[in-house]
């Protein structure tokens, strides 16, 4: 039925006469016409639809060969790859790693980089995730606004069938991993400024784990511990703490003040200052992100 | 010729970044389904960041993460195309799910992911 549709336009497009007088074939020429010639339009409407139904192709296939062509035609004028003065070697990089240990007091100097020197731009990467989740939230939440009866039918039924199918091998297993799954996460949470990790690999590590139990085992179980209202309060309240305690180093930066938070020892696990609550922060809205999504795409709820 | 060659073993990483990004592209301009468009446009991102971390490596040299207290430049990669591929990982993943819930509720309207019958049905409503 739908091919039906499709293969009707096609028809239509292609019935049309050619010899039509397609003086000018551009798709903007409409403030001149008359409006009395009806089969004039048509005609015209056709010819452009066949016009562009048989150089799209064409153009875009130019297109990306062309640009691919340049593209690679630069790679050959690019400093040597892993050579050791290249430009973007600079003395950014130089600052970064010969006084980000003294200045950050982490270990991991991407992620004193990421959450001291430019940790606003990782604050707008939250909020962009933070707004990811609420705009799907907005397009596939069902509540009052966006019911359709023949949908909760099926997902009741989905339910109906979840409940009488719990299978015992799968459930005995994910209650085996999934701990194991969230406290390596956390583990990559609380360490992301001595060693590779952080917030982010975190989070999707601690999501991970919350997807795999859902899964296993319904909606009905997970929300238990982890619904809407935790999903709210979690989010909110990290990115909030983040926000605050940026804008308390941005503020005592700015006006030269010391912060007063100590930057402890390097390589311990207390150090680095606010490094590791913004990390925490971070990994909690990515996990909560994570599962979210895939509860708003499985089930429309959280 | 074999230094064309050499050229070719040495730019290996950016190379293979750029032709990613034309299958990429290219499949982002002729696939019909939407879902494909969007695998389409992950394999783009995946290409600048293959591009990225292959700018940030140098020869011989460790993962920014201090060993025994040295600070010294020369030991180091560049840490900035990682922090900038982070970001960038976290935008792509956004991205494609809000493209997703789109697509979702397109098929939920039309009952069909193919972006031509999408096209010919809104035009069949928009002319009711």
């Amino acid at each position: 039925m739908k091919r039906e549709w499709l293969s009707r336009f096609v028809s239509w497009v292609e019935t049309g006469s050619a010899a039509q007088p397609s003086a000018n074939a551009r798709p903007e020429k409409r403030s001149g016409a008359p409006a009395g010639g009806g089969a004039v339009k048509d005609a015209r409407k056709k010819d452009r639809y066949r016009l562009f139904f048989n150089t799209y192709y064409t153009v875009a296939v130019i297109v990306c060969l062309t640009l691919v062509s340049v593209l690679i035609y630069t790679v050959f004028h690019l400093p040597f790859f892993g050579a050791e003065n290249s430009p973007a070697a600079n003395e950014v990089v130089k600052r970064y790693v010969e006084k980000g240990l003294d200045e950050t007091g982490a270990v991991n100097i991407v992620a004193g980089m990421i959450l001291d020197y430019r940790a606003f731009d990782t604050f707008g990467e939250s909020s962009v995730l933070f707004l990811a989740v609420t705009s799907v939230m907005i397009l596939l939440l069902r509540d009052e606004n966006n019911i359709d009866p023949q949908e909760d039918l099926a997902s009741a039924h989905e339910m109906v069938i979840e409940m009488d199918n719990q299978d015992l091998i799968l459930q005995k297993v994910i209650k085996l991993v999934v701990p194991c799954i969230l406290l390596f996460g956390i583990y990559v949470v609380l360490n992301g400024h001595l060693s590779p990790g952080g917030g982010f690999s975190g989070g999707a590590i601690m999501g991970a784990g919350l997807i795999v139990y859902s899964a296993s085992y319904g909606s009905v179980s997970i929300n238990r511990f982890f619904n809407m209202k935790t999903f709210r309060a979690l989010t909110t309240s990290a990115l909030l703490c983040y926000a605050l305690s940026k804008a308390y180093s941005f503020f005592t930066g700015a006006n030269g003040l010391p912060t007063g938070i100590p930057l402890g020892t390097p390589g311990a696990i207390l150090s680095s200052g606010l490094i590791l609550v913004l990390d925490i922060c971070v990994g909690l809205v990515v996990a909560c992100t994570m599962y979210g999504f895939y509860a708003l795409f499985a089930r429309g709820e959280l | 010729m074999p230094a064309l060659l050499s050229e070719i073993i040495n730019y290996r990483f950016e190379i293979f970044a750029f032709l990613l990004f034309g299958i990429g592209f290219m499949n982002l301009l002729l696939q019909k389904n939407l879902i494909k468009k969007i695998i389409a446009f992950n394999v783009m991102d995946s290409s600048v960041f293959l591009f990225l971390a292959s700018q940030g490596f140098i020869d011989g040299r460790a993962a920014p993460i201090v060993v025994d207290g040295v600070t010294d430049v020369h030991r180091y990669i560049n840490p900035i195309p990682s922090g900038l591929v982070l970001t960038g990982i976290v935008v792509s993943v956004s991205v494609s799910a809000f493209f997703l819930a789109l697509v979702q509720r397109l098929y939920k309207r039309y009952k069909t992911v193919e972006f031509d019958e999408i096209m010919v049905l809104a035009k069949k409503e928009a002319e009711k």
